[in-house]
């Protein structure tokens, strides 16, 4: 069953005709070249598919692309502006957050995101560490590189086959602390 | 995936139409379970009606004093909410332990408590499933069931009902809205979803083409201390074996309500009356506590893998109770 549908990627509009049954990453990369999000489990449990969609982290994998007719996107590609690569970009090479690379594109949009998240004061498990909540109505920012714990929890969606883990949380600490 | 028609719904009313002259159609909320089913070829529909700008996407505080929360809210807004978090931690609490950032971005609130099992024999089209296709066996009761069900299950199904949201509604009292082609009414959580019986294919008591349009947190001035424990298999992203929502209103160290629900052990999220009762009008101590968990699990039925799970639910219910009372100020 097939529908025009536009939608905004790294800055750039396109229209395009899908099939119902497409999903955004499938637009992304099989419509529209840009394979920086990428095709891990294809079932929400991984996270290499991790795009920003109008402004929020989310599984490019179960999202329908006729569901998001005239999303803004966001992908790893597009988080380079002007040649320069994103401070996480940067922090993720200087601290080799990676080995095999697969899933870094999906970890480094989702660590952008997770940094925006908690200078905006959203909870995570870990914030509601004592029985009585307290600590969880606390609305203001957290800090992620004082609390690498909330770092571990927040990007627990983005699996890592390598377990390059170790390397990731000193370079989302050096981007969280700037 | 098979091929589908997608419609967006212009109002609630329209969805509710559109569903109900369709058999094969289901609702569209955020995707994140339904369109997983659909890619394994578990869920088939002939038609999606996105419903996501049709429900409402709002927390709002009512008059007295409780706090409805819209189906199409996401589940990242939900957990955020000022109100929430300093209401009904607990409720806050559960939906952060479910998931990742990523999924409760899309997930919707409606579509939460909605969810399927994951049970692997349900998620599998090449194994016998009562709950998938009716008649034809359960896989999991010879099979792998370490995270299946201990309680309230049939000899046809064992599966678990998924969410850590409904369990926290569940202890909350808390009321579904729907919308559907006989009208609206509301339903208490609790009665929300059923017990497999001889039908597992029917999660919950909803007809075709009804839709959650709310849920409604009753005033519960006790609930700001209130606690969910969630123990699993690694220390995030994963199904609960067992979880506990929590909440005590003590008064000189009498037990005046106390609300107990337990996920990861029941086909439906399972509200621990007895335990409650038990508890509600004496003391609070670990005894009294084992006691009342015990009387709970009395009518546990395990199966090969789980029975794991009786003294860990009668273990996390002392603790998660234990916790609060002694956090109390």
């Amino acid at each position: 069953m097939d529908t025009e549908i536009a939608l905004r990627v790294d800055g750039a509009d396109h229209r395009l005709t899908v099939d119902t049954r497409t999903t955004l990453l499938d637009a992304l990369r099989e419509r529209l070249g840009n394979t920086s999000p990428k095709k891990g489990c294809d079932h929400g449990q991984c996270g290499a598919c991790t795009i920003l969609l109008d402004g929020r982290r989310a599984n490019s994998c179960l999202a329908l692309a006729v569901a998001h007719d005239g999303a803004d996107i966001v992908t790893a590609a597009g988080l380079a502006a002007d040649g320069q690569l994103h401070p996480m970009q940067r922090s993720f090479i200087e601290h080799d957050a990676f080995q095999c690379g697969y899933c870094t594109p999906g970890q480094i949009v989702s660590a952008v995101a997770m940094v925006e998240e908690a200078a905006t004061g959203w909870p995570s498990a870990v914030t509601y560490r004592h029985p009585d909540g307290t600590d969880g109505t606390d609305t203001g920012p957290v800090d992620l590189a004082a609390n690498p714990d909330e770092i571990r929890e927040r990007m627990s969606g983005n699996l890592c086959r390598c377990a390059a883990y170790a390397n990731m949380i000193p370079a989302i600490q050096e981007v969280a602390r700037s | 995936m098979r091929p589908f028609r997608y419609e967006r719904a212009t109002d609630a009313a329209n969805a509710v139409a559109l569903l109900a002259r369709a058999p094969q159609a289901a609702f569209l909320g955020g995707g994140t379970n339904l369109v997983d089913l659909m890619k394994l070829d578990v869920a088939r529909p002939e038609l999606l009606v996105d419903v996501r700008r049709v429900t409402p996407r709002t927390i709002e505080q009512l008059p007295d004093g409780g706090v409805r929360i819209g189906a199409g809210v996401t589940n990242s807004d939900l957990a955020a909410d000022p109100l929430i978090r300093r209401r009904y931690p607990v409720v806050a609490q559960a939906v952060l332990n479910g998931a990742s950032t990523q999924l409760r971005n899309l997930a919707t609130v409606g579509g939460n408590l909605l969810q399927r099992t994951r049970c692997l024999y349900f998620q599998d089209i090449t194994t016998a499933c009562n709950k998938r296709e009716p008649g034809t066996g359960c896989s999991a009761i010879e099979g792998h069931n370490r995270d299946l069900a201990i309680l309230g299950t049939s000899p046809d199904c064992i599966a678990t009902n998924p969410s850590d949201l409904a369990v926290a509604l569940a202890a909350m009292d808390a009321t579904v809205q729907t919308i559907g082609p006989d009208g609206s009414r509301a339903i208490p959580l609790t009665e929300l979803h059923r017990l497999p019986g001889s039908e597992p294919q029917h999660d919950n008591v909803l007809t075709h083409g009804e839709l959650i349009m709310a849920v409604v947190l009753p005033p519960l001035p006790f609930a700001t201390r209130s606690y969910y424990r969630k123990i699993r298999d690694r220390a995030s992203y994963a199904f609960a074996l067992v979880s506990v929502a929590a909440a005590i209103d003590l008064v000189d160290g009498q037990v005046r309500d106390v609300r107990i629900a337990l996920g990861g052990v029941a086909p439906k999220p399972w509200r621990a009356t007895r335990a409650e009762d038990l508890l509600r009008g004496g003391p609070v101590d670990e005894e009294r506590l084992r006691r009342a968990a015990e009387a709970e699990l009395a009518d546990a039925r395990p199966q090969a893998d789980n029975a794991f799970k009786i003294p860990l639910a009668r273990n996390a219910i002392v603790r998660t109770v234990l916790d609060l009372v002694e956090a109390a100020p």
